[in-house]
């Protein structure tokens, strides 16, 4: 641990009063806030970041500045990898739990490709790469980063592959040899695209610094399996004058892997908990190593990439290479990363209200479902893609999925009466008629008590939505 | 300011008056005073010799590895997760040949290899009442058994290597079949003479009519520390909770106490169970949310449960379970999607694999689990976790291996 050091105040620990005394106090508004201190409580809380303070940018205040960033500095140190619009922070954490403050900087996940590769399937799998990608709840999940390999050891062949690549994506790019000849040819040819040098060993460190110096990159240091070595490198590096370090404390396959999960864990906890520099720096997972263990068929080693990836996420991996291309290895982590880095303090939800779909009147079907983001989203992409015409009353379920919320009495018969009445579902539609999700079917009766509407339980999944209309709507009378 | 203080201000001088002076044998200073202790700065300058590097110094770069070392955090914590035994063997009251203990742990799930959970997680699989529907990457392994909850329970405990059954009666629901506790009880003895394991029990999560199910269940099965699943503050509210806990505790099973992703309901649903049996009887299910559809309030729950817990909160100081085969509600397990998203026969799986790994990360200590690939990863990489190899791993480059 570097010695010297004041403790550092965890974010928890900073409260917005020393955040306040540490901003100009003139209540410019400029930050679009009523004063300064409404400002430092939204920045303490990670609601704006310091520069959404226009005037800590000039001279005037400089000195505030550089102390309220050392204030605010996040115990993992943020490092950016690319350049331009698609470049990419890792790191910048400033908890060991989510539930803590929140995740910060969504770890990116870089696919390989190597310099043994005829050029055309080169290109052909960078495009695969950058076109990958899946809609959920309104937004497109993708993949980030291209991880170069050099599996021929020779530097032309490195620095052809690395040409190729850097014409084609704009996505940051990772070199990936641990021959510094090979990655001075390499990185020759990406030389303004600041790229991830993977990486700086025992046995290489020394050369693996001078390039990343002389190129203004980013480099790995790469200790598989000895946080000790691990530690060693930083400092050395750090000494060097090379401040973007990322960490690689090795991902190693099957029974190794559970050493891994610990060595992720222990260094974070170190950063975060012992304030120890030298462990604050982003962490490199490399599901990808499980094609360098056993050998087994290529779907069993995509299974164990999969579930590699997967706990590196939950364990604290700031930036994830893999293999795999398969869609059913990629899925889980898109969704889990866009999950795991959203704010705890605030459910992924929608507004409650009324939404109409087509040209809806007065027989049409209503239904309701919850506001979490994801059931709204689902429901509405089932409504449109049967081209409904129909009313949907969003219940504020406190942002709580059907199942949850049913179970955890968010969605009750009182709550969807009550959602009726707000939403004046009277003059929507002339019939008496809920549609209620079919995972809710359970608070039917009650449902009826409560609003005096007839209630039709729908299905438990709203692809069944087209289906269930066709048959059910109109309603027949039951009576 | 005199000469003097215009030297001693400028940090910019050295160098300067060394490029000046570059070159030059002897030089001449004209009206100019100093004292004794200014030459110091000037030494270095090296007048007539070659240029010698000026200040601000560039910073020695290490030519030898800074050797450190790693000592982990030495975070000890207060608290102990309580130590639930579920299953009771023939000396014990029960008929059981084997059983499980779960919880002990005193540490976060997984963070160091010095402070492993006592005992591995158990994996407990899936038996249904009734034909139910089911994703078809689950109902194909298990289609000849469907019909008969014992013969399903067997398969579960011989081919698959369960390490418990949760019979599901499903079929008690009143909006289902509306089975009688009677015929429930029933088929938790046929499955109790098929496999000895221990059991959980599952019931339909209507309050009144579990609570029926429970006590008949409880009376039959006496002394064979089930796990019954769940009681609630639903049936605290239809006042049926006192019968169930009454029975679990006269009849010697375990409750396990559900609760909607919420700390404060988890906590005093316990403490209405602590009125009736002792927190050694007592397992918390905080609600298993699918991947994709809200995973990450389970996550955290349980990370805050479990750290709450460490710290010292004894009413949440119970082990936790998760129902990973919610991992099929998502459409993403069961749902034909586009071909680049792979086929569901292996997405399914691939969900309740995850969905169950990254709750074994956030200190889940009891898996309610389906799909027997799923299963198999959970129990290797509980293993790999048990036992992690702290005597170093073999030599591998993934960085230059041909794939």
């Amino acid at each position: 641990m570097v010695a010297g050091k004041q403790q550092k105040k965890s974010i928890k620990e900073i409260s917005p009063i020393d955040v306040y005394k540490l901003l100009p106090k003139t209540n410019c508004r400029e930050c679009g806030e009523a004063n300064c201190m409404a400002f430092a409580t939204k920045l303490v809380n990670g609601e704006y970041t310091i520069p959404d303070c226009p005037p800590l940018r000039t001279d005037e205040y400089s000195h505030l500045l550089q102390e309220l960033g050392d204030l605010l500095a996040p115990p993992v140190k943020a490092v950016t990898i690319g350049t331009g619009e698609r470049a990419a922070i890792i790191g910048g954490k400033y908890v060991l739990y989510r539930h803590d403050f929140t995740y910060h900087n969504p770890t990116p996940i870089a696919v390989d490709v190597t310099d043994g590769m005829p050029e055309q399937e080169l290109v052909e799998r960078i495009k695969a790469i950058e076109g990958f990608s899946y809609q959920y709840i309104g937004r497109t999940l993708t993949l980030d980063a291209v991880a170069i390999r050099s599996t021929s050891g020779d530097p032309g062949r490195f620095a052809a592959a690395v040409r190729t690549a850097a014409a084609v994506t704009e996505h940051p790019l990772i070199l990936c040899t641990l021959d510094p000849a090979v990655m001075e040819a390499g990185l020759s040819e990406a030389a303004d695209r600041r790229p991830l040098l993977y990486a700086a060993t025992e046995g290489n460190w020394q050369e693996m610094a001078e390039l990343s110096l002389r190129f203004g990159a980013p480099l790995v240091a790469s200790a598989p399996g000895d946080l000790a070595l691990l530690r060693s490198l930083a400092a050395t590096l750090t000494e060097y004058g090379i401040s973007d370090i990322v960490l690689d404390p090795g991902t190693f396959p099957d029974a190794g892997f559970a050493g891994s999960i610990m060595a992720f864990t222990m260094l974070r906890n170190a950063a975060c908990a012992s304030h120890d520099e030298l462990a604050g720096f982003p962490l490199l997972g490399t599901p990808i190593a499980a094609w360098a263990g056993e050998e087994l068929s290529r779907e069993a080693v995509q299974w164990k990439e999969t579930y590699m990836a997967a706990m590196l996420l939950s364990r604290h991996a700031d930036l994830l290479i893999m293999h795999s291309m398969e869609g059913w290895a990629l899925l889980p982590q898109l969704i889990w990363r866009f999950n795991i880095y959203t704010d705890p303090r605030k459910p992924v939800s929608v507004d409650p209200g009324v939404r109409t779909f087509g040209s809806p009147d007065g027989q049409s079907p209503l239904l309701i479902t919850t506001n979490y983001a994801l059931t709204y989203f689902t429901v509405e992409a089932d409504i449109k893609s049967a081209h409904l015409d129909c009313y949907l009353i969003v219940a504020d379920t406190s942002g709580i999925s059907v199942e949850s919320a049913v179970a955890g009495r968010y969605l009750t018969a009182e709550s969807m009466a009550e959602a009726l009445r707000e939403n004046n579902a009277e003059a929507l539609v002339d019939h008496r008629y809920l549609i209620i999700p079919g995972l809710a079917a359970r608070l039917s009766g009650e449902t009826e008590e409560a609003s005096g509407w007839r209630v039709l339980v729908g299905p438990k999944d709203s692809s069944g939505l087209a289906r269930f209309i066709g048959e059910r709507w109109p309603p027949k009378d039951e009576e | 300011m005199n000469e003097k203080e215009k030297i001693r201000a400028g940090p910019g001088l050295g160098p300067r008056l060394l490029a000046l002076l570059s070159g030059v044998d002897r030089l001449e200073l004209e009206h100019f005073e100093m004292e004794i202790g200014d030459l110091e700065i000037f030494v270095p300058v090296g007048f007539g010799e070659r240029p010698a590097p000026a200040a601000p110094v560039q910073p020695v770069r290490p030519t030898e590895l800074i050797r450190e070392g790693f000592s982990p955090a030495a975070g000890t914590y207060p608290g102990v997760i309580r130590e639930v035994t579920l299953g009771a063997a023939k000396k014990d009251g029960g008929s059981r040949g084997s059983t499980v203990v779960i919880g002990g742990s005193t540490a976060p799930a997984f963070s160091s290899p010095d402070r492993l959970p006592p005992h591995p997680p158990p994996i407990a699989m899936d038996v249904f009442d009734m034909d139910i529907s089911l994703p078809k990457a689950l109902k194909a392994a298990v289609a000849d058994v469907v019909n008969d909850p014992a013969e399903w329970a067997r398969m579960n405990v011989d081919r698959f290597g369960a390490e418990l059954v949760t019979v599901h009666l499903m079929s008690t629901d009143p909006l289902i079949a509306d089975r009688s506790p009677r015929e429930a009880a029933d088929t938790v003895e046929e499955v109790l003479q098929a496999v000895d394991v221990p059991l959980i029990v599952g019931g339909c999560g209507d309050p009144k009519k579990d609570a029926e199910v429970f006590t008949e269940v409880a009376e039959r099965a006496s002394g064979e520390r089930l796990l019954i699943n769940s009681v609630t503050l639903d049936m605290a509210e239809a006042k049926t909770l006192e019968g169930v806990a009454a029975a679990a505790r006269d009849h010697g099973h375990v409750l396990l106490a559900f609760t909607g992703l919420e700390l404060n309901s988890a906590k005093e649903l316990n403490r209405r169970l602590y009125e009736f049996l002792p927190p050694e009887d007592v397992v918390m299910d905080l609600t298993t949310v699918a991947l994709g559809y809200g995973l990450e309030y389970s996550f955290t729950i349980h990370e805050r449960a479990r750290l709450a817990a460490l710290m010292g909160d004894a009413e949440l100081q119970h082990p936790t379970i998760s129902a990973s085969t919610n991992a099929w509600a998502a459409r993403e397990a069961w749902l034909n999607m586009d071909p680049v998203y792979g086929p569901r026969e292996i997405r399914g799986p691939v969900w309740e694999t995850c969905n169950a790994l990254i709750l074994l990360l956030a200190g889940v200590d009891i898996f309610m689990m389906m799909h027997p690939a799923a299963v198999r990863t959970m129990r290797d990489i509980r293993t790999w976790l048990m036992q992690p190899d702290t005597a170093g791993s073999p030599r591998y480059d993934w960085a230059s291996t041909r794939i």
